[in-house]
């Protein structure tokens, strides 16, 4: 019982040292990339909220496109994906391309945010 | 020639007008007010669509403001304000951003419309600037447009209320000519035929009076009883008559009277008439006294006894019965029709043609028994008997 206590105390204290160096899924995942690309990532956010106006539809959108990128369903401008490309689908699973994208809309949602 | 004649139209007369008018004015009113519910939304379209251009220019340059912010989101967050209109974005799914307006409950349903003395515009970005999928502009009433149309409507409205129900009394007036005149001409004829009727009734009566039967042969006698039936029976059709035309202005000697006397004598006036129709008469008469007029009453009993006895079969019966608060009249009579008890009692009704009469018998009852807050009760099955009751 001792032991079992003590494995869980270590993959616990892990866990916390391993979200306190890396971050969650969202920085992990997404932001790594995209601080390094000269679009930043709250332009994406915006011209989202430009096409999907509601946190539902955004959400939606953005979760269809990282699992399916396409051409297509990019918000990017042509020149911009002409220059970049569309890029791979997720490795993702759902919960965390959830966790990702609802902290993406934390971060860059305007309810609250005017003055 | 009796002076003071009244052609009053009778009341269920009046009634019948009184819906009449009652029905012409609710039509007057419902017509008024669908006229004036349609006047009021074209006003209220005509003022809307004097404030859809220009809150539509006002709507144009804040979807402007809202543009350079989405772009510039990052360094400003402050809402773009303008003193001319209150404002609010709202996204796809209804949820508000943020507002400026004093009301939240925004009907998206409508582009322009109107409510507690503001005016709301929603216009739709052609992006979503912001997330904004619907910019609401509220502004207030310049001058408050719709009272002065309430206003209005409500000065014309009555007017018009006025001249039609001037145009309903003169219409009424119009149809109710007709019926005024056959009503008058009607009792002219009765009152001058009766008029003409009494001197040589009365004649005849009193003559037979004078006449020594015990002298004349039994087959004269015969003849002359049938002679004084006839006499009395025009006689009382004339009472009758008098008393309708003028028996609201006769006034009233009221005393105790003693009902077992005044039936019994009653009774002793229409023997004749009851023994020409072979009737067999049966009463049972207790004492009882009423405080009325003793011609009143007289009349009231001679009706019902001259109906009971004229509307009999020959060989029938006829009872009477007198107790301490009331007194019926039963007879085997013809009976009156169930549907036809409740016309029976007004004036020149008659449930029966074959008889002849005026038909004014019950509603000399019903008069008298309404001056006297008397109960009058009538039961009947038809073809059986006739039963009425007058009760105290």
């Amino acid at each position: 019982m001792d032991k079992c206590s003590g494995v869980l105390v270590k993959v616990f204290l892990i866990l916390t040292l391993h979200v306190a160096m890396f971050g969650g899924v969202y920085e992990e995942n997404c932001l790594a990339c995209h601080k390094n690309l000269p679009v930043k990532i709250d332009k994406f956010f915006y011209r989202y909220l430009l096409k999907y106006s509601s946190e539902e539809n955004l959400k939606n959108a953005l979760k269809s496109y990282l699992k399916n990128p396409s051409r297509k369903k990019s918000v990017l401008q042509e020149e911009l994906l002409d220059r970049f490309g569309v890029k791979k689908p997720t490795t993702l699973n759902s919960d965390e391309l959830k966790e990702a994208i609802d902290k993406y809309w934390e971060i860059y949602k305007v309810f609250g945010k005017l003055k | 020639m009796l002076k003071s004649w009244d052609t009053n139209l009778l009341l269920s007369e009046k009634k019948t007008l009184f819906s009449f008018f009652l029905l012409y004015l609710v039509f007057t009113v419902s017509i008024l007010s669908i006229l004036g519910y349609m006047y009021y939304n074209f006003q209220k379209d005509l003022v809307l669509q004097k404030y859809r251009l220009e809150l539509s220019s006002l709507a144009k340059e804040q979807i402007q403001r809202l543009k350079e912010l989405h772009r510039n989101f990052d360094k400003q967050r402050v809402y773009p304000r303008d003193k001319r209109f209150n404002s609010a974005i709202y996204d796809s799914s209804f949820k508000k951003i943020f507002s400026t307006t004093a009301m939240n409950n925004i009907d998206f349903t409508k582009v322009i419309y109107m409510k507690n003395g503001k005016i709301y515009l929603i216009k739709e970005p052609e992006s979503y600037y912001l997330g904004t999928k619907y910019l609401v502009l509220e502004v207030k009433q310049e001058t408050n447009l719709l009272g002065k149309i309430l206003k209005d409507m409500f000065f014309y409205g009555i007017v018009i209320f006025f001249i039609m129900v001037g145009f309903g009394y003169f219409l009424l007036k119009l149809m109710l000519k007709p019926m005024r005149d056959a009503i008058k001409l009607l009792d002219r004829f009765i009152k001058d035929t009766t008029h003409e009727l009494n001197t040589p009734v009365n004649a005849i009566i009193s003559n037979i009076e004078m006449i020594d039967k015990s002298k004349l042969e039994s087959s004269l006698v015969k003849k002359i009883k049938r002679i004084d039936i006839g006499a009395r029976t025009v006689s009382n059709l004339y009472q009758d008559l008098t008393y309708l035309t003028l028996g609201h202005k006769i006034v009233s000697n009221d005393e105790n009277v003693n009902l077992k006397e005044v039936i019994l004598e009653r009774l002793e006036y229409f023997s004749l008439f009851a023994n020409s129709k072979k009737l067999t008469l049966s009463f049972n008469l207790k004492k009882s006294t009423l405080r009325i007029d003793r011609k009143k009453i007289s009349k009231l009993i001679d009706n019902l006894l001259s109906n009971a006895i004229k509307y009999n079969r020959v060989g029938g019966s006829l009872h009477v019965e007198l107790n301490k608060n009331y007194f019926l009249v039963k007879d085997s009579g013809r009976g009156i029709p169930k549907d036809k008890l409740e016309v029976i009692i007004k004036r020149y009704a008659r449930a029966n043609d074959s008889v002849g009469g005026f038909g004014i018998g019950l509603s000399i009852v019903m008069m008298i028994a309404q001056e006297y807050n008397l109960h009058v009760k009538i039961d009947s099955k038809e073809n059986e008997w006739t039963n009425v009751v007058v009760s105290w």
